[in-house]
């Protein structure tokens, strides 16, 4: 079926009118009536017993409704929170996670009571009274200190504070390293961020008290998983609770895992019998909601002298926090992507994952494809710099170029071409001339950079076979449910759901086009697991398009199958020879007889059908992709460092990237911008800062904690190419992490090229002015 | 222990009992029912909150409630004329200069009060007006854009529409 | 988060204000913009009993020239000064600083008096009064900004005395302040301003020690006839600057060095 214009079209988004205005549905924008105040006690600690924990004086504050404790809990909330094994199957140990600690806290945050109270401020007033006696024990911070053998543990008691410890190997690696002639090494720091999306979380709960079921609205990037998993703790058929997500400001990967206050809240609100809600503060954000990456890298990488690559070997030390993330294992990832855009004779990666007395990491924007990207990226500029080679030159030499192709560890690219969008990004910065440049900056003293990054991602979770090992049974394919009414109006459901991305438009630019109607006529739903498909598998992994966007197309064809033979009866003609164009089913060879989608549609739920055909016009599609997707782009940063100051100062940052066919080329731009923005924080601005002896947060605010500003980005230059993806019929890739997964590389190859005139060979992030200043200082030392 | 306050909100009078320590944003969320106004955060950084007092852009999270007494307001729902959307909203929408929209209305604010003080701002100016809001979606490349098209489109005086097809670049 | 429970009054005059301070005792607490007060107060680091708003007090903010004196009213917000023509031209480093102070929405709510009663050694406001010998004037007599800075956050008012105005001394002269921070909208990590007043020059820090400083060995320098990078090469001399997440002392020392260089130049270029 020809897919029409609006495929392709740079249409307005249909979410804005609400959003602009001050209507968007944000949790905390309604509350039920009646509805009480949650405030959670956290610990102050990062790792200490809890002697006792008094709770009358709060109980006895006005207002108050109830206090309760871990053990009140214990009554009501079955087995522990989820961990799935994700990219490693094989865990050595998984300490157990119930929503609320009673004897030991193992982060600084860490639930130990909750106060329901009337009114938020008499919670707030409350949770001040809860008399907690802590014994502090020493905390396990530093990972590598944390592998030591006689380090404390992040559990008391626990054999060691190793989560795993796996090696994967692909291709011949012993072979690449006798090979080779030239072998470099490195170790490359992936600090602690917080993925600070705007909206903070907020959890409301509902209790019907007749039904019996139960509504939980919180901002969710998945809402079915937390029905299914809350339901299970609740002891609640699925059926019997309802999870409600609108309008969500943000997620970022923060919003995919299932936290303490999704199952606290619910829990409180049947034991009151009272709605219940509860608002996290930004402070409480900072050390309550997942971080992302904390991982540090050794690697070393084998090649010929001309540039070559040969072979990988790299360990990644992974800081998991003081329990295993529901996804948090997903980061492992970034083995299987640290071979890159490139051909590799063998390349063997070790993940460690080590318990902290930190909060938990879990997925954010990239998970683990940012850290795989920036160490090859690295490594490969490093490589440049080690033969005096250009650097585009060593990528061109080492690209992949036969597609589908395989990577070393069996992962299959499915199409690309990364020649030509490196090709493309130099002509853009025209590269010549701008190597001419800094040459001649440097006779001045001033030290320019130019970082290059050519990334390939592996997005579009995922192919059933490979995600549901991942996930411990559940494929992630994607469900979509398309209902036409008897006016031809349609409403289509989907599994996905939306943190920003313009799924209302792009969703229904694909099924209007397919149906052949306006985007009007198409209303899409989502958010709400009372509505359409069984299961919703959300949105992460850059999947909603490839995956759900394909489950929605393939629902509407189902319902034009139907119609189709529906017209064919009206029009007393063979089925075979009804064509759809336009909206209009028509007999080939006599347009002249044709049927609106509207009049089949009415049709549908009259009478007069073909034999054994049933009323009504509706399908349900899953769509299982046979692998995953592959975007791929190349990112060029310009750089200059104040080598007095150590400030950077980014002069250009040119993009070129292929997500295969694009929908909307408004919204691609925007998430390739946003993306964008949250590398190059990574890379200058951002990171979580523990202190190392006591393990006390330094960075629990937004004053602390460098979210950039307007005044600190660049205003990105973008460009793109479509080599469409051969997995899916509309050729789609995934465009919601590859700016991100990009970005710091780019950044840092930049910075640390700028710093080459310094014997300068690597700069870890956030590449900030006392670190860069540092550097310059020992580099310049004799 | 209640202050009586009195507010103009969106040209409405609003006489309602708070605390002393209600803060701003919580009496116009919460007391007012108007959410299109947004908490990001607890130390005056995001400025998700923004709201016009007495014709000033102010971050309601850092304002109590009784010193905004006997204040104008304007929040993001006064913004719109009935149907008609202001040209900052308008510009936003066309320049895609939000994604999860959660900080748009505190940056709508912002610009509004920005583009009253200097109605052709340069890229650096509007920049700097705009460095106390927050955004995690955008790279703010839009919010940018959008900025530039409103001011443009206001000092034309020209319909939205009309602008939207000269100005597509 | 949301501050814990206070109790609220307005004051009509500094007199009245006076009097509820002493009625409500040392744990009121004086409100003006309320830019530095209200976040500690929703994070619960200040529980202040009472506070005494000072919002509707007239006449408190303003600037005027008085002889040799830009007086300049607790109460005038950032962007006031920013703004001000008086401001602009009796001192117009005062106008340089404001404009860089927080972000637009801040400088619409924040004062100057309240800066100064902070006495966060962060804050720009008190750089300038030290360097340039202001005074400030409140409800019980009058400070001499080098005794009123005694350490962070510290300074000699007593609870129930409220700033009415600080005096500053007319000064058009070459100026400059850099302010080096990562992002725009953020405190100093390291400040430097330079000012041209009475035939020499006048270099302050911005949170490089426990209160504002002045680099007096570099001023001396320069009064010697130094050039900018000569007098850069001594300001940070006899400085122990703080280490913190922002940068190390060491770092700041460096920074107070090359960002004195380049306000000189900057003032005169």
């Amino acid at each position: 079926m020809a897919v029409s214009q609006l495929v392709g079209a740079r249409v307005q988004r249909r979410e804005d009118p609400r959003l602009i205005t001050g209507h968007g549905h944000y949790t905390d924008d309604g509350e039920p009536r009646g509805c009480t105040a949650l405030q959670v006690v956290r610990s102050p600690h990062p790792h200490a017993l809890i002697r006792s924990l008094d709770t009358a004086r709060a109980v006895a504050a006005p207002g108050v409704l109830r206090v309760l404790v871990g053990a009140d809990f214990r009554a009501v909330l079955r087995g522990t929170m989820p961990v799935t094994p994700s990219f490693v199957a094989d865990k050595r140990q998984v300490p157990e996670r119930f929503p609320i600690a009673d004897r030991e806290v193992v982060y600084q945050g860490e639930p130990v009571a909750v106060v329901v109270a009337l009114s938020r401020t008499a919670a707030a007033d409350a949770a001040e009274l809860v008399d907690v006696d802590y014994e502090p024990l020493q905390a396990v911070v530093d990972p590598d200190r944390a592998l030591e053998a006689d380090s404390a543990r992040t559990h008391a008691g626990a054999p060691d504070n190793v989560c795993w410890d796996v090696t994967y190997t692909g291709g011949d690696v012993a072979a690449a390293f006798a090979e080779a002639e030239v072998v470099i090494r490195e170790r490359i720091g992936q600090q602690r961020l917080a993925p600070t999306a705007m909206e903070p979380r907020v959890v409301i709960a509902e209790p019907d008290p007749y039904g019996g079921r139960l509504t939980i609205r919180l901002g969710s990037q998945n809402p079915h998983f937390i029905r299914l998993f809350v339901s299970q703790a609740l002891g609640m058929a699925e059926t019997q609770v309802r999870v409600v997500s609108r309008d969500v400001g943000g997620g970022f990967g923060c919003k995919i895992s299932p936290y303490p206050e999704d199952y606290l809240v619910p829990a409180a609100a049947r034991l009151l019998g009272r709605p219940v809600r509860w608002v996290e503060t930004r402070s409480e954000a900072m050390v309550g909601t997942s971080h992302g990456r904390g991982q540090v890298y050794d690697v070393e990488v084998a090649a010929k002298r001309d540039g070559t690559l040969l072979g990988m070997r790299l360990t990644q030390i992974l800081d998991v926090g003081a329990y295993c993330g529901t996804f948090g294992a997903f980061q492992a990832v970034a083995v299987y992507m640290a071979p890159g855009a490139y051909r590799w004779r063998g390349v063997e990666g070790r993940t460690v994952g080590v318990l902290t007395n930190k909060v938990p990491t879990d997925p954010y924007r990239g998970a683990g494809r940012p850290e795989g990207t920036h160490l090859v990226e690295r490594m490969v500029d490093r490589l440049a710099g080690e033969l005096g080679m250009d650097p585009a030159e060593v990528r061109r030499r080492n690209f992949a170029e036969a597609f589908p192709f395989t990577n070393p560890f069996g992962l299959v690219y499915d199409s690309g071409d990364y020649g030509r969008t490196l090709a493309r990004a130099l002509d853009l910065v025209d590269y010549p001339a701008l190597r001419h440049r800094q040459a001649a900056l440097r006779l001045q003293g001033r030290y320019l950079g130019i970082g290059l990054s050519t990334y390939v991602e592996i997005c579009g979770l995922g192919p059933s076979a490979a995600t549901a090992a991942a996930t411990g049974g559940i494929a992630l394919v994607e469900g979509a449910q398309v209902r036409v009414f008897p006016t031809g109006s349609v409403a289509v459901y989907v599994g996905t759901h939306a943190q920003g991305q313009g799924h209302d438009t792009t969703f229904a630019q694909i099924a209007a086009a397919t149906l052949g109607i306006p985007i009007e006529q198409v209303e899409l739903h989502h958010g709400d697991t009372d509505e359409g498909t069984g299961f919703g598998y959300g949105t992460y992994g850059s999947r909603s398009l490839s995956v759900g966007g394909m489950a929605i197309r393939g629902a509407t064809i189902k319902v034009v199958e139907k119609a189709r033979r529906l017209a064919a009866h009206l029009l007393e003609a063979d089925e075979a020879d009804v064509i759809f164009e336009g909206g209009r089913f028509a007999v080939r060879g006599s347009p002249a007889a044709s049927r609106s989608f509207a009049e089949v549609a009415l049709a549908a739920y009259g009478p007069d059908l073909p034999h054994g055909m049933e009323q009504g016009l509706e399908a349900v599609h899953y769509f299982d992709p046979a692998n995953f997707v592959w975007p791929f782009g190349a990112h060029v940063c310009v750089a200059e460092v104040d080598a007095e100051t150590g400030q950077v100062t980014i002069d250009r940052y040119v993009a070129v990237d292929d997500c295969g066919t694009v929908v909307n080329p408004m919204i691609v731009d925007g998430q390739i911008q946003g993306g964008i923005a949250q590398g190059i924080a990574q890379a200058l601005f951002e990171e979580v800062v523990y202190d190392p002896d006591s393990g006390q947060l330094r960075t629990g605010t937004l004053l602390d904690y460098l979210v950039p500003t307007m005044s600190e980005l660049p205003v990105p230059e973008l460009s793109r190419t479509v080599t469409p993806s051969p997995i899916n019929a509309l050729g789609v890739k995934g465009v919601g992490e590859a700016g991100t997964i990009a970005a710091s590389a780019a950044v840092i190859n930049a910075v640390s090229d700028a710093l080459q005139p310094f014997g300068i060979r690597h700069v870890d992030m956030p590449a900030s002015p006392d670190r860069l200043w540092r550097l310059i200082q020992e580099a310049r030392r004799p | 222990m209640g202050e009586r306050v009195t507010m103009t909100i969106n040209g409405m009078s609003h006489e309602d009992e708070v605390e002393p320590r209600t803060l701003l944003v919580h009496h116009l969320r919460e007391t007012v029912g108007l959410t299109g106004t947004h908490v990001g955060c607890d130390t005056s950084q995001c400025g998700a909150c923004t709201v016009l007092l007495d014709g000033d852009a102010v971050k309601s999270c850092t304002v109590l409630a009784v010193q905004a007494d006997g204040a104008a307001i304007t929040t993001i729902e006064g913004m719109a004329r009935g149907d008609e959307l202001h040209p900052l909203q308008q510009a936003f929408w066309d320049e895609h200069g939000l994604q999860c929209g959660y900080c748009t209305p505190g940056f709508i604010m912002t610009a509004a009060k920005l583009l009253s003080d200097n109605p052709n701002p340069t890229d650096d100016e509007i920049k700097i007006g705009l460095e106390g809001n927050l955004c995690r979606c955008t790279g703010y490349v839009n919010i940018l854009k959008a900025v530039r098209t409103a001011s443009r489109r206001m000092l034309s005086g020209s319909t939205a529409a009309s602008a939207s097809a000269r100005s597509s670049e | 988060m949301i501050p814990a429970s206070f109790e609220y009054r307005r004051a009509s005059d500094l007199d009245d204000a006076t009097r509820l301070l002493r009625e409500l005792g040392p744990e009121a607490k004086v409100l003006a913009g309320g830019h530095s007060l209200i976040p500690l107060m929703r994070l619960r680091l200040a529980q202040p009993t009472a506070l005494v708003d000072l919002g509707r007090v007239p006449g408190l903010d303003g600037v005027r020239v008085d002889g040799d004196r830009l007086r300049v009213g607790a109460l005038t917000r950032h962007a006031q000064l920013a703004a001000s023509p008086v401001v602009r031209g009796a001192l117009p480093l005062l106008a340089a600083m404001a404009a860089e102070v927080g972000d637009l929405q801040v400088r619409a709510r924040g004062t100057i008096g309240g800066v100064i009663a902070h006495a966060d050694p962060a804050g720009d406001y008190p750089t300038l009064a030290l360097m340039l010998d202001a005074e400030i004037v409140t409800t019980r007599t009058t400070h001499a900004a080098a005794d009123f800075f005694q350490h962070i956050f510290t300074t000699p008012l007593e609870a129930d005395e409220v700033i009415r105005e600080i005096a500053f001394p007319v000064a058009p002269g070459p100026h400059r302040y850099v302010k080096f921070r990562r992002r725009r909208c953020d405190w100093a990590i390291v400040g430097v301003a330079a000012q041209r007043l009475d035939g020499g020059w006048r270099l302050g820090l911005t949170n490089c020690g426990p209160t504002p400083l002045r680099a007096r060995a570099a001023e001396a320098a320069l009064a010697q006839g130094e050039s900018a990078a000569g007098a850069g090469a001594r300001a940070a001399d006899g400085l122990t600057p703080p280490s913190d997440l922002r940068a190390s002392a060491d770092y700041r020392c460096h920074l107070a060095r090359v960002l004195t260089q380049r306000a000189l130049e900057e003032a005169t270029a």
